[in-house]
């Protein structure tokens, strides 16, 4: 009754009982205090969400809400088992995902729509006398006023605004925007669709309706490793963590399991107890190396030198001095080892150049579909050149013969030979030429001395050509010259032993590595010989640690050829696991009619961000790389000059890379040009480019007119992490303060780009209005006009997948969102239909043309078979899908925009759906759709329609279309893909034809996905999902010219720049610190370190890194690791603040001196934000900078090529991306720690 | 002073007080359990604490039970016992004026760690604050009374202050009259004190009532308490 009363209790009897001899007794006591700490864990409900990192983690787990607050979080355990010889999934989750609900109710939390104040003033002001899109348009074209917000950007100052005033001005700038420059001007960056697939599609969706940009992330992010659409013809399928349990041999190669994927980090720890052998590659002692048996630690940046010296001992050990069996059928049958390869003459020696095509020969080996497209080889059995089934050539324009069966068109079997080495078999031996890279001079890089060229010998034939004879090689022959191989056959640059010196032997490899030779040796050794007793058991799991290269290519390539060689991919247990990136977007036949409106128009507008990014935050005109620097000795004839930019631009206009904006010229009024002049707006944009009347917006990036205008940032923080040359981001795209230090090429007098206008005066603040929807301020939000508060991952209903499992499950709103915030679908639904309401003053129903690259997976990708042809320099004719972008012309009707967003349109019914190459009829589909959401009753061009109004609407639609959620449309979509291959695999979805998963089944428990064929791994009973695995048991070739996995890139550019077979290519020279070092000094002692910048063990990217609990366990600020040697070497201890500089620009951040570090190396976990600790950096007089202050980013031109089969280009799928590890910077102690907090000046006024 | 004044503070203020500390510490108790402790900063930081929390505490608890018994018992005890008016405030100062040095310096290294340690500084209330403050200042005040009384080594001015206290005790009407002529500076020390009382519930010197002196003869290190509601009777 009363704490107080029941203690007066002294006449009670206190009589209490003894125990353990005495030293233990029992009372009564009161025991209802306890009742405080129950309470403490009662809780109202358990609701399921998730969390939108873009970890991989894609972990279930129960919110708990008390009174109307989410009060903490912990882990799901009800996902589906797996068999009775394979551990369960569960437990998923870590400590950043436990902290989550921090952000709830903190202080960094965005609760109301917020304005730059500057911006509101004039906009309250203008539209006291004038229609809001007029309002706009006074703003922006006066220059005086577009500066006083711009200028203030990142300085504070955001005022509070309403929902109905906040939208109306978006929606303002948008129509003002595609009125007066074109709706492409309107850009779109987010991130990851997986992670929360509704909140993606609602800004896809709106912007595709409008005719704005959908820009591309998994590129930009250096996630997506360029290597696998050059083999696969495939963007990252890898195998499920499960499938690691598996695997009798696992690497794991600049991934650091147990930190960046801590939920499937268990796996490995159990394949451990299994008994599988682990060998970590990490040049710095991560938390992985401590789980395995052998550690290597080579160099960073030197990868491909390790597994070139890999593959140089398996292929000795199981090609040539013995030949695997399992090995050498698996190369047989499943890549393109036996195709044969033109030789051709330069110098007294050969070049590899092109696969022999079937239309090289007189009768194009009887071939009339796409002859150009068909590969050959020699069949063992005849000793006669055959055209084997499953290249490229077979999947277009014919049926039945897209498959990898043994057979030739004809259906023959052929059994194909892999090498000519007998001396029946070839006849003659070539003197032939291959790059060599390892020589060349960097500050910090070991190199040898051989020479440019390395001549070897290969065996040859001679076949008759339509042009005569010629000399060709099998792939399988160049491929083993090319690792420095001896075959008897003697000359110069090949190896007997591993001890010779020459490229790439193990002995090579310990001096630009400085991994010993006897633990390669070792390492290839039992790597090989466990795939050969398993049947490709062997797994390597690598990442971001080697693909954030320049040369990433070559240290993906290395790997690749060490798993194909042995037969590892495609099957369980075995094959390539890159995990960088929630990429796997399973649902993904469903979604994209939603996210990209589909449903209303086609083609939407897509762009690859790292050009466009390159282009408009104008880094190019810093460029230091030169086309030389890179170009390969044995690159065929050509001019090979001009500057990166220009090749961009060439990959733009020949329809190999998209392009947004587009034309100089607004599309609306282009399309207005062409009916006036009474002409197909498609030959009317032909003529135009021709003749120069119309031009392509990439050729003067810093023209006004070309300028992208509007920018929506939402699920992302652009600024605070993935804006590689960030302080480039700061000065021309936003125009406002910002640490740039290097000079550009007009002042430091470098050589100028060709195709390029250059203006000697950079534009600063190409933007006119930069909204972000966040739920917390990042540094992105910071930076922006306009910020809206957007539901947290607790109040919102979305779907997410991972490549890491094979489930589907939700996020869902375990409270409605708090303050004003609404989910990204409220919000850009409020968007849409004020964008309506306002866009009839300027815009009605527009016709708007559209430029599309040539596309992968579709019949134009094989557009340009044997040459480069530039339509410019008059090599060849314009003509659109072929040698230059599609040009399509699509309907917007403003003035219905909103009507739409919330429809599902016709043309599903209309043109069905697909995707990869296959289509099937989705009518039942959208019926069952108009029956499960309803269907618009209100009078209008919607009525009868499907209704998307709400989230869950949206989810229905993407569960119902994806084969993967829906057994019914599986087994349509295996059907299809049966017709091409000419054989059945409907049986693989047959068993799960009822089975539809709806929005509350996965509410209720998460589940598995039904094998679809827009993956090629299946998720059964009986396997893991693992990549590649339909296409070795089900004989589905891959996507790629050949049909099979490409090891030999045979395109033009791909010989010129050195890389038709993987070699060893050092780290490029940025040359970043010569022009600033020693220029300001500050008194302490310096070194100069390569920055590497990591994920993070107390963050995701930036989300958490700005958590009040993360940022305790760590160190409560910016941090970089340096080694002891560094430390001594720079007089810096433990702890003290450090700068880290060069010519980009400077990042303040405490160090972390451990001997975990390699010398030579600074590590800055990335995207640690720039609101929290971050002190000035005194060079640059800004506050601190983050990770990306410091870097630029460089293209590759190999990436920008495209109408050439799996070198096509595809959102997300190939293009040019943002490398940004070659770079070094100059470290040293702070003087004086200056956190910039002294109130604002007249010069610094913030935006009061 | 004005005489009303004195009857006020003197005979009014000391049941206000009292009652306050009474009535306010068993609600405090019933109704707010949990913030019954004692806040002690040790985890924040050591330094000072160890040193400065032992000579405070036991110059305080000299002191403390000092002023009990020697203002609560009745004078013919004393004489009982032989012991002089002026032995017992010879030795009443002695005695006090060690404990109360021992806890002046005690307290000064308490203030100045709460003051100007910033971690603590921060983790403090404003109670946390005032209380040591007003403590800090009764310290001063009490050996301030050594002077007076050392000029008067009859005890006589310590007589009055018994009168009084055993007044208050024993609700006679006429206690505030005893002290009307006692030096000032006992005047603001008997006030501080009573204002002391009156904040007692409100700060975190209610640990005083629950120190774990228990501790020290309970038996068994392993305490298990019973499901079985307590029996009573």
């Amino acid at each position: 009754m009363s704490q107080l009363l029941d203690r007066l209790n002294f006449f009670a009897s206190k009589e209490t009982e003894s125990f353990s001899g005495g030293h233990g007794v029992t009372t009564h006591e009161d025991r209802s205090w306890e009742d405080g700490y129950r309470k403490r864990w009662q809780h109202d409900k358990i609701v399921r969400s998730t969390h939108g990192a873009n970890c991989t983690g894609s972990c279930s787990w129960k919110i708990y809400v008390k009174n109307g607050i989410v009060t903490w979080e912990t882990q799901q355990t009800d996902y589906p088992r797996t068999r009775p010889d394979l551990p369960n999934h569960e437990p998923r989750g870590c400590s950043r995902g436990a902290s989550y609900s921090w952000y709830m109710y903190s202080g960094n939390r965005v609760k109301y729509p917020l304005v730059r104040s500057h911006l509101l003033r004039l906009w309250r002001e203008a539209r006291k006398s004038m229609s809001p899109v007029a309002a706009w348009k006074s703003i922006v074209q006066d220059p005086k006023k577009r500066a006083s917000y711009v200028k203030k950007r990142g300085l504070g100052g955001f005022v509070r605004a309403d929902w109905n005033e906040v939208s109306e001005i978006v929606a303002a700038a948008n129509a003002y925007t595609a009125k007066e420059y074109g709706p492409d001007r309107v850009m779109g960056f987010s991130p990851i669709p997986a992670m929360s697939m509704v909140s993606y599609a609602a800004g896809s969706r709106y912007l595709s309706l409008l005719g704005g940009v959908c820009m591309s992330f998994y590129d930009w992010y250096c996630d997506l490793p360029p290597a696998s659409p050059q083999t696969w013809g495939e963007q990252t399928d890898v195998p499920e963590s499960a499938d690691w349990y598996n695997s009798g041999f696992l690497m794991l190669w600049g991934s650091n399991v147990p930190q960046t994927r801590t939920p499937d980090a268990h796996f490995y720890t159990e394949a451990r107890y299994r008994g599988t052998k682990s060998v970590v590659v990490s040049p710095d002692y991560s938390e992985a190396a401590k789980f395995s048996d052998m550690w290597l630690h080579p160099k960073q940046g030197t990868d491909s030198a390790l597994a070139m010296a890999l593959g140089h001992v398996i292929l000795r050990e199981f090609h040539l001095d013995r030949q695997a069996e399992y090995f050498q059928s698996y190369v047989r049958q499943y890549t393109d080892m036996p195709m044969l390869v033109r030789l051709v003459k330069r110098d007294g020696r050969y070049i590899p150049e092109r696969l022999v095509r079937a239309s090289d020969f007189a009768d194009a080996l009887g071939q009339e579909n796409n002859p150009e497209w068909k590969t050959v080889a020699i069949d063992e059995n005849t000793n006669e050149i055959v055209v084997p089934r499953g290249s490229v050539g077979f999947r277009w324009g014919e049926d039945g013969k897209w498959n990898l069966e043994e057979k030739d068109a004809e259906g023959r079997d052929i059994s194909l030979k892999l090498t000519f080495i007998q001396d029946v078999d070839h006849d003659d031996v070539a003197d032939v030429d291959f790059p060599y890279f390892g020589n060349r001079e960097h500050d910090h890089f070991e190199g040898t001395d051989h020479p440019d060229v390395l001549t070897r010998k290969v065996p040859v034939r001679v076949v008759k050509l339509k042009e005569g004879e010629a000399l060709v090689a099998t792939v399988f022959d160049l491929f083993v010259a090319n690792y420095g191989l001896d075959r008897g056959l003697g000359g110069e640059n090949v190896a007997k032993s591993y001890d010779e010196p020459h490229p790439y032997t193990p002995a090579w490899a310990e001096k630009i590595t400085g991994v010993p030779a006897e633990q390669i040796i070792t390492v290839a050794r039992e790597f090989a010989a466990n795939a050969e007793k398993t049947q490709g058991k062997s797994m390597v799991i690598l990442g971001a640690g080697l693909n954030h290269w320049y040369h990433m290519d070559m240290n993906y390539r290395g790997i690749i050829n060490m798993l194909v060689m042995c037969g590892c991919i495609g099957q369980s247990g075995g094959g390539w696991s890159h995990y960088v990136g929630q990429e796997k977007l399973r649902p993904q036949t469903g979604w994209l009619p939603l996210a990209f409106a589909l449903d209303w128009n086609r083609p939407p507008r897509h762009m690859n961000s790292t050009s466009f990014w390159y282009a408009h935050t104008d880094q190019w005109r810093y460029e230091t790389l030169g086309v030389d620097e890179i170009i390969s000795p044995t690159a065929p004839e050509g001019p090979w000059d001009g500057a990166l930019i220009d090749y961009n631009v060439r990959a733009e206009r020949m329809g190999w890379l998209p392009s947004a904006p587009q034309l100089q010229t607004n599309p609306l009024e282009v399309a207005r040009q062409a009916e006036a002049a009474g002409k197909d707006p498609k030959d009317y944009v032909v003529e135009g480019l021709k003749s120069g009347d119309l031009k392509m917006s990439c050729e003067d990036p810093d023209n006004p007119l070309n300028w992208p205008r509007n920018l929506f940032v939402w699920r992302s923080n652009l600024l605070g992490s993935s804006g590689k040359g960030h302080e480039y981001f700061l000065k021309h795209l936003l125009g406002t303060s910002h640490g740039v230090m290097g000079k550009d090429l007009g002042d430091a007098g470098g050589k100028k780009p060709q195709e390029v206008v250059w203006h000697d005066d950079a534009p600063e603040g190409k933007l006119d209005l930069l909204v972000t929807l966040d739920f917390r301020m990042s540094t992105t939000c910071v930076y922006s006009d306009i910020v809206l508060p957007t539901a947290t991952w607790y109040e919102k209903n979305d779907l997410n997948t991972s490549d890491m499992h094979p489930f589907i499950h939700p996020l869902s709103a375990a409270t409605d969102p708090v303050w004003e915030c609404r989910s990204d679908w409220e919000i850009y639904k409020t968007i849409a239909r004020k964008f309506s309401e306002v866009a009839p003053e300027v815009l009605g129903v527009e016709k708007d043309v559209v430029l599309v690259p040539i596309q992968h997976d579709t019949p134009a990708e094989i557009a340009q078979a044997l040459d480069v042809k530039d339509w410019k320099k008059g090599e060849t004719e314009p003509v659109p899908g072929k040698t230059m972008p599609q040009i399509a012309v699509v309907e917007r009707d403003y003035p219905n925009l909103y009507k739409r967003f919330t429809a599902l349109g016709p043309l599903l019914d209309k043109l069905g759906n697909g995707g990869k190459g296959i289509g099937w009829n989705t009518g039942h589909e959208v019926e069952l759709l108009r029956d499960l959401n309803g269907t618009v009753q209100e009078e209008g061009p919607t009525k009868g329609l499907a209704k998307i109004d709400s989230d869950i609407d949206a989810t229905e639609v993407i569960l119902m279309l994806a084969p993967e959620t829906n057994g019914e449309v599986a087994v349509k979509a295996w059907d299809a893909l049966s017709k091409v291959t000419g054989r059945d695999h409907t049986h693989l979805a047959i068993p799960k034809e009822d089975e539809k998963i709806r929005f509350r089944d996965i509410v209720a428990q998460p589940r598995k996905i039904i094998s679809s064929p827009t993956w090629s791994g299946l998720e059964s009973e009986k396997v893991c999902y693992n990549a590649g695995y339909t296409n070795v048991h089900e004989l589905i070739p891959w996507r790629t010219l050949t049909g099979r996995q490409q090891l030999y890139q045979d395109h033009l550019w791909m010989r010129a720049f050195g890389e038709a077979l993987c070699v060893y290519r050092p780290p490029i020279d940025t040359k970043t610190v010569k022009p600033v070092i020693d220029q300001k000094k500050n008194g302490k002692p310096q070194v100069v370190l390569n920055f590497i910048t990591p994920h993070q063990k107390w963050g995701i990217h930036s989300t958490y890194t700005d958590n009040l609990m993360m940022l305790t366990l760590n160190r409560g600020g910016p941090v970089v690791w340096i080694s002891e040697v560094d430390a001594a070497k720079a007089g810096i201890e433990d702890n003290d603040w450090i700068e880290a500089y060069n010519a980009n620009g400077a990042l303040v951040a405490r160090a972390v001196v451990s001997q975990r570090m390699k010398e030579g190396t600074i590590f800055m976990y990335h995207a640690q934000e720039k609101i929290v600790n971050v002190p000035g950096a005194e060079t640059t007089g800004q506050r601190g900078g983050i990770h990306n202050s410091v870097t630029r980013t460089v293209l590759k031109p190999t990436h920008m090529i495209g109408g050439y089969a799996q070198q096509a280009y595809g959102f997300n799928y190939y293009g040019t991306v943002g490398a940004n590890r070659d770079e070094f910077v100059i470290v040293r102690k702070l003087e004086k720690v200056d956190w910039l907090d002294e109130p604002a000046t007249a010069g610094k006024e913030a935006a009061e | 002073m004005p005489l009303q004044l004195h009857n006020f503070l003197f005979g009014i203020y000391p049941y206000i007080a009292l009652a306050v500390l009474a009535v306010g510490s068993i609600i405090r108790y019933d109704r707010d359990p949990y913030t019954w402790r004692a806040g002690s900063s040790q985890l924040l930081r050591r330094r000072q604490l160890i040193v400065g929390s032992v000579l405070f505490h036991v110059g305080v608890l000299i002191i403390f039970f000092g002023h009990l018994v020697g203002l609560l018992t009745p004078v013919a005890v004393f004489h009982a016992l032989g012991l002089s008016n002026t032995f017992k405030q010879i030795m009443a100062m002695t005695v006090g004026g060690i404990a109360g040095v021992m806890a002046l310096i005690g307290a000064t290294l308490l203030l100045h760690r709460r003051l100007y340690d910033p971690r603590i500084r921060r983790a403090s209330s404003f109670s946390d604050n005032m209380i040591l403050i007003l403590l800090y200042i009764q310290l001063l005040l009490g050996l301030g009374t050594i002077f007076v009384s050392a000029q008067h080594l009859d005890g006589e001015e310590m007589l009055r202050l018994m009168a009084w206290a055993q007044g208050i005790f024993t609700f006679d009407l006429n206690a505030p009259s005893y002290i009307v002529d006692v030096s000032p500076v006992f005047k603001l020390h008997l006030f501080l004190g009573l204002t002391i009382f009156l904040l007692f519930p409100f700060t975190r010197l209610v640990h005083m009532l629950s120190v774990p002196v228990r501790y020290l003869w309970r038996s068994g290190y392993q305490i298990v308490r019973t499901r079985k509601p307590a029996a009573r009777g």
